[in-house]
């Protein structure tokens, strides 16, 4: 009891602290990659052969720099946006510092996410859309983005899993965060207890985040089963 | 009403072409409930989309109240499919709206008042029998549920004419009865001209007052569907009627041969 009384006592605002940057990290550049990785997914979908407006040159040209974004390791984009990040945020530590690869290594991933789920749609929906005079634009918001939701949920926590893993790699390159604490306590100072709290703290937010995106994706899943 | 001029639609694929409709020619009256009737892959579907431009022909020209809309694109093409309603094979409805907002989907496509929306949405419900059912979701529906929905859905916009595209192939006996009586009403209570696509020689004689033959892609037999299917002119119709009642076409001529020589 005393022991746990004094980690805390010594470790829990740090660590407490640590779980906010990581949690606030992975939310912001979750939600910038959507805002990102949503546009070019629609675009994936909506210039794929057979879609609504068919461009094979945009469509692959597209594909390869979703591929490339996608091929190149976080740590190592880290470290080649060191001069874009400075130019962006003004610094390249620290939690607005990570957010800019962070953003960057996730678009991609998103696009891919979202033309998965848009391409799950069945195309009688977006037939019936157009024998009703909808436009393309129309059919995105009214269609795609709403026959879609409870996949692009689904999908979301996976975005959101893979990015939380992602912060503590940028952890180690200044941004701080719960990897960071696990990395400079838990093994360079070789104290096993911070390293095992940082993990436990892991394991519940990621739970967290997968549970209630579980739960919202069945409660607004209204499809046949 | 509609009038299909010389139309042809070709698809190019990597492996060559394929001929889906040659040179089809067909005249829509107004009020008429017009059927469509071939075997899988003889171009109905494509024929009936090519009304609402779904499908651009290769040739030809789709004329609706004397009007060439062939060539209509943007605003003046969504103009155009407001004024025609479709329904579907598999209903074709939006699993994650509720019965209420499938039906108001073409008005808020027009950006109608949501109030009016509504109201419009749940006179239509009551029309085909399903106001009390508003709230629910599709999946929640049997198929002739679903059906019932999805032309309510097409009735929104206050159509002239409506496309069924095999509206009854995925349901059983009594529900096709149905859905055809409610179509009928629908054509007469309401005016609305319709086209319909079967494959399915009952289908056609319970509700249409004209159907063409179509096969191959061009169009075998057009007239009264009393006498198309009771004195047939083309071995397209021949085939289709022989198919239907499970004979090879040389039984079903003998069959004809001996009912005709009796009479």
């Amino acid at each position: 009891m005393e022991a746990i009384t004094s980690f805390v006592d010594q470790y829990g605002a740090l660590m407490a602290q640590g779980t906010w940057d990581t949690v606030v990290m992975t939310v912001l550049s979750t939600a910038f990659a959507y805002v990102i990785g949503i546009p070019l997914g629609v675009l994936l979908i909506l210039t794929a052969p057979g879609g609504l407006h068919p461009h094979r040159v945009f469509n692959s040209v597209l594909g390869w720099l979703v591929n490339i974004g996608r091929s190149i390791p976080f740590i190592i984009l880290i470290v080649f946006m060191i001069p874009m990040t400075r130019a962006i945020v003004g610094t390249s530590l620290g939690v607005a510092a990570a957010i800019v690869p962070l953003t960057v290594a996730a678009a991609p991933f998103v696009a891919r996410m979202v033309e998965q789920s848009l391409a799950e749609i069945d195309g009688g929906l977006v037939e019936a859309a157009q024998s009703f005079g909808a436009s393309t634009w129309q059919i995105i918001r009214k269609v795609f983005l709403v026959e879609s939701l409870p996949s692009l949920i689904r999908g979301l926590s996976i975005t959101f899993i893979t990015l939380f893993g992602f912060v503590a790699m940028a952890g180690t390159v200044g941004a701080g965060g719960i990897g960071d604490i696990a990395i400079r306590y838990g093994y360079q100072r070789y104290q096993d207890d911070v390293m095992v709290v940082a993990i436990v703290l892991c394991i519940v937010v990621v739970q967290l985040a997968q549970s209630l995106a579980n739960v919202i994706a069945r409660k607004i899943d209204h499809r046949s089963r | 009403m509609i009038n299909l001029t010389n139309l042809s639609k070709t698809y190019f694929g990597r492996f060559g072409s394929h001929e889906a409709l040659r040179d089809v020619n067909l005249h829509v009256e107004r009020g008429d409930v017009f059927g469509i009737i071939g075997q899988s892959g003889a171009g109905k579907s494509t024929l009936v989309r090519c009304i609402n431009l779904l499908e651009r022909p290769t040739e030809g020209s789709v004329i609706i109240d004397g009007k060439d809309v062939t060539a209509y694109r943007g605003k003046e093409l969504s103009q155009l499919r407001e004024s025609i309603g479709m329904i579907f094979q598999n209903f074709s409805l939006f699993q994650q709206r509720t019965v209420l907002r499938n039906v108001t989907f073409p008005l808020e496509l027009r950006r109608e008042d949501k109030t009016a929306a509504e109201k419009r949405a749940l006179e239509l419900l009551e029309l085909v029998g399903l106001a009390d059912k508003a709230a629910s979701y599709p999946s929640q529906l049997s198929g002739g549920q679903q059906q019932r929905v999805a032309i309510a859905r097409a009735l929104a916009n206050n159509p002239e004419i409506m496309l069924c595209d095999e509206a009854t192939s995925a349901l059983d006996t009594m529900t096709t009865h149905a859905i055809l009586d409610l179509l009928r009403d629908i054509n007469k209570e309401l005016g609305v001209t319709m086209v319909v696509i079967t494959h399915s020689l009952s289908v056609a004689k319970q509700i249409c007052n004209k159907v063409a033959v179509i096969e191959g892609g061009a169009i075998a037999e057009v007239g009264a569907t009393d006498e198309v299917f009771g004195n047939p002119q083309s071995d397209a119709t021949r085939r289709l009627i022989a198919a239907d009642s499970g004979l090879s076409v040389e039984e079903f001529e003998a069959a004809r041969a001996a009912t005709s020589k009796e009479a």
